[in-house]
């Protein structure tokens, strides 16, 4: 058990908690922001997804111990009331079926149009292919991250 | 319209209409006896049964209307649909509409199911009716206020209009209608009259769901909650001998450790501490009953084909003497295997069980049925039970089965704490109920260049296709027709999985078409057309499938797609299935990549009669295909020694984004009432995918998944 000192969507927290716990259940367990998603628990399907200093990363295999100093972005924190322009296209397209991976979903792509603002479809589906919608809402998806990108 | 206009509805239908404390109107409408208006209703409503359902509607003295969507959300759509038939007759803004989720509520709700693609369907009048017999009351209500008939005033977007011209809104008359009398013999709108049916309708929730705000079973929390990880038997068959747990309990935020029957629950104050703790048990297990393995499996499938132990399901004619005076025949044999369902949220619910109630929370798409389970397991009565809906990520059937609630409720009892049982994703993988395998084979008779007889058998796991699936197309299209099912009785659990028998069934019957088709040497769609011809006018009750619509998709397919005309590089496949009372054909675009087939694109032509939300349908259906092609392609569990294969996704291949082709979707318009989306665009969509990789390729695929089974050619780089 160790204390931590976090940065997560702007404000300074500060967690108690064994060093090995990964950040995807301090922030949801500890911290009470229960917005980014548990999937699968080995980075694999992309529902845990937030920004770490600006970069889309796999919260569910990132130890708390990792974490000191870094920016930590949750969707929760991607923009105050949701208008963040890949929100706002997601609510234009109405992309969620079930709606589980779409934090995920969002995160993955507000990161990746950051590096990329103009994707072509081609990469735009090898950005996302990361992120597992179970529902298969991939052409929302892909349809939301155009929209996007031209909103920017 | 069927007559839609014409049911008229008792007003016993109405089971309360009541005043709220705060102020507003609370109506509860029986929808069983609107689905039915010749049947009497339940005199006693604690024994409704499954097929019943109810719904409600408030209206704050302000005018917004409150509408609660009785059924389970899945992802399906319903939340927002089953809100917007109320709506539609009640004659208010959609957005003076805030919908909330029902809880179970086996008194003034019935049928709060979502399975079978059946909610919109079941809740099509029933719904319409309870809007348009609270507006008759709101519209008295302000008629007896003017002193003037209730048929001379108007009403729109929830503002009553006298003959003078006087306004009233419905918030100003609500609580004098609260107090009259419920009308009887309502009339509905004409379909041309909607402006909420029919209408691009935003899912409900997307506000909550873009900024990830608690809505998921997984996001549930009460003070005091322990989370629970359960240690199941690793193999199927197997019960546990003994367990140890000090090193579990050594783990830092571990609280408790309970058995429960062949399983042992890890309770801690973190869902990371409770998954740490079970990894820490030591169990021994005994194989009680014996291991099973795919390759077992396989040839107990067969071996059940190769025999003559069956179950007829249909038999018209005589097809051995058909098959005895062929000129030609095709005999095929369909594999396909387990699968899990992989929900992206992982099986979990919440419960808090005391002296005085038991609660429970969480995604379940049969509340009734698991709270009655859970009352029989705690030796509780029904009436202690509480259970809230929360929003589902993902259901597909798994959510049908209830299992992690009557975990969580068993738990907790034993804990005496308010506990949350959370699967890992390797527990929601390997402790699934499945979709079991099953295989097909299906023979066929050519006699003068004409069908003269269909034999279809089936051998399944764990049970057999059931209702009306064995009068499905082609039963009453050919003379000579037999359906014959048998099945093997596995340790391993099994269920439905979206779209049960026929998410294989339409694949290999739609295979074999192509096939036979081919053999014939006559056009595949043509063949279709002139089979459905001879269904036309039918009297047989059991065929449920129109022939018309099943045509009318057909022709809209092919049209949409340019099914049969040469596109350079491009290999088309087509398929058509009606399943859950909805008709739908595909046509899949293949072209080669290095070597490897992929689907560019799917044409869907789907008649669901009115589209009641036509973005939530287009979800649908699109999802459906992509489900379909991604499963039928890749999907695959197998076991070895009772143990499951894959336990998560770096084992297990769901479908991603760049494998996904683009879905054109056309839906059929007409004025028919509205069936069910969540399920019938799966099934047909492997068999459009193997005919276009048969056109490909050249290579039939009788397997599933057909990446596995297909042969590839040396791939270049």
């Amino acid at each position: 058990m160790g204390t931590f000192q976090l940065k997560i969507n702007g404000t300074k927290q500060t967690v108690e908690a064994s060093d090995d716990t990964p950040l995807l259940w301090i922030l949801r367990d500890h911290i009470n922001l229960v917005g980014t998603k548990f999937g699968c628990g080995i980075a694999q399907c992309g529902a845990c997804t937030v920004h770490l200093d600006g970069v889309a990363t796999r919260s569910c295999s990132l130890p708390i111990s990792s974490l000191e100093g870094k920016e930590i972005t949750t969707i929760e924190g991607l923009s105050k009331h949701g208008e963040h322009p890949v929100q706002q296209a997601w609510k234009e397209i109405d992309v969620p079926q079930c709606g589980y991976c779409q934090a995920g979903q969002i995160m993955t792509a507000s990161a990746f149009l950051g590096s990329n603002p103009n994707p072509t479809n081609d990469e735009i589906r090898n950005a996302m292919q990361g992120n597992i919608c179970r529902c298969a809402s991939y052409n929302s998806i892909e349809k939301a991250v155009k929209v996007a990108s031209e909103n920017l | 319209m069927e007559n839609s206009n014409k049911i008229q509805f008792s007003r016993r239908s109405f089971l309360k209409t009541s005043s709220l404390a705060g102020g507003g109107l609370l109506i509860g409408f029986n929808l069983f006896n609107a689905c039915k208006a010749e049947v009497e209703p339940p005199v006693d409503l604690s024994k409704l049964n499954y097929n019943d359902f109810n719904a409600f509607i408030k209206i704050s003295p302000e005018g917004k209307v409150t509408i609660f969507n009785p059924n389970p959300e899945i992802g399906q759509g319903v939340k927002t649909s089953m809100p917007m038939l109320i709506a539609e007759e009640l004659d208010v803004a959609w957005e003076d509409v805030y919908v909330a989720q029902g809880a179970l509520d086996t008194e003034n709700y019935t049928r709060q199911v979502a399975g079978g693609s059946q909610s919109l369907r079941q809740g099509w009048e029933p719904l319409r009716q309870t809007g348009a017999t609270a507006r008759q009351m709101l519209v008295n209500a302000a008629a007896a206020r003017w002193g003037v008939e209730a048929s001379e005033c108007t009403v729109k977007e929830g503002v009553i209009t006298a003959p003078s011209g006087q306004t009233l809104g419905y918030g100003d008359v609500v609580n004098e209608a609260a107090l009259l009398e419920v009308p009887e013999n309502v009339s509905l709108k004409d379909p041309k009259d909607f402006t909420i049916i029919g209408q691009n309708t935003s899912n409900v929730d997307i506000d909550e769901i873009i900024t990830g705000k608690p809505l998921f079973g997984l996001d549930y929390k009460e003070e005091g909650m322990l989370y629970a990880s359960v240690l199941r038997p690793p193999a199927f068959g197997q019960t546990l001998d003994s367990f140890d747990d000090t090193n579990a309990r050594a783990v830092e935020g571990v609280k408790n450790v309970v058995r429960f029957g062949e399983k042992v629950a890890v309770l801690a104050t973190s869902t990371w501490a409770a998954m740490k703790g079970k990894k820490a048990l030591t169990a021994q297990w005994t194989q009680a009953t014996p291991a099973e393995s795919t390759a077992m499996h396989d040839e107990t499938l067969i071996a059940l084909l190769d025999g003559s132990k069956f179950n007829t399901m249909r038999k018209d004619g005589d097809v051995e003497k058909a098959f005895a005076a062929a000129d030609e025949v095709l005999e095929r044999t369909y594999e396909a295997p387990f699968l899990p369902h992989n929900c992206m949220e992982p099986m979990n619910f919440f419960a808090n069980v005391t002296d005085t109630k038991v609660e429970l929370v969480g995604p379940i798409q049969t509340p009734e049925w698991t709270a009655g389970r859970v009352a029989q397991l705690l030796e509780r009565d029904v009436s202690e039970i509480s259970l809230e809906m929360t929003r589902m990520g993902g259901g597909f059937g798994r959510r049908l089965y209830g299992d992690f609630a009557l975990e969580a409720a068993e738990v907790s009892s034993l804990a005496k704490s308010p506990v949350q049982v959370v699967f890992s994703r390797e527990d929601d993988m390997a402790d699934g109920i499945y979709r079991p395998a099953s295989k097909y084979r299906i023979k066929a008779a050519i006699k003068d260049g004409q069908i003269t007889a269909y034999y279809l058998k089936e051998a399944a796991i764990n049970g057999n296709m059931y209702g009306l699936i064995p009068n499905f197309f082609p039963a009453g299209a050919l003379e000579n027709y037999q359906v014959d099912v048998a099945n093997y009785a596995s340790n391993i659990t099994t269920g439905a999985w979206r779209a049960p028998y026929t998410n294989v069934l339409a694949s290999a019957e739609q295979s074999f078409f192509d096939e036979l088709a081919e053999m014939m040497g006559v056009d595949r769609v043509q063949l279709h057309l002139d089979l459905l011809e001879k269904v036309k006018g039918t009297t047989d009750e059991r065929i449920e499938y129109s022939p018309e619509r099943l045509q009318g998709v057909i022709k809209l397919a092919v049209e949409k797609s340019n099914y049969g005309k040469t596109i350079d590089e491009v290999h088309q496949g087509f398929a058509v299935y009606y399943c859950h009372n909805t008709h739908v054909a595909e046509v899949a675009d293949i072209i080669m990549q290095d070597g490897v087939p992929v689907v560019k694109k799917v044409t869907v032509a789907v008649d669901c009669g009115i589209v009641v939300n036509p973005l939530g349908a287009q979800n649908q259906v699109v999802g459906g295909v992509i489900d379909g092609i991604g499963h039928s392609m890749y999907g695959e569990l197998t076991f070895k020694d009772g143990i499951p294969q894959s336990k998560n996704f770096n084992t297990y291949n769901l479908i991603r984004m760049n494998q996904t082709p683009q879905v054109d979707v056309h839906f059929v318009q007409n004025d028919l009432a509205p069936t069910g989306l969540g399920e019938p665009t799966l099934p047909p969509v492997g068999g459009a995918v193997a005919n276009a990789i048969y056109k490909a390729t050249g290579q039939r695929l009788y397997k599933q998944p057909y990446m596995n089974n297909l042969e590839l050619k040396e791939v270049i780089g």
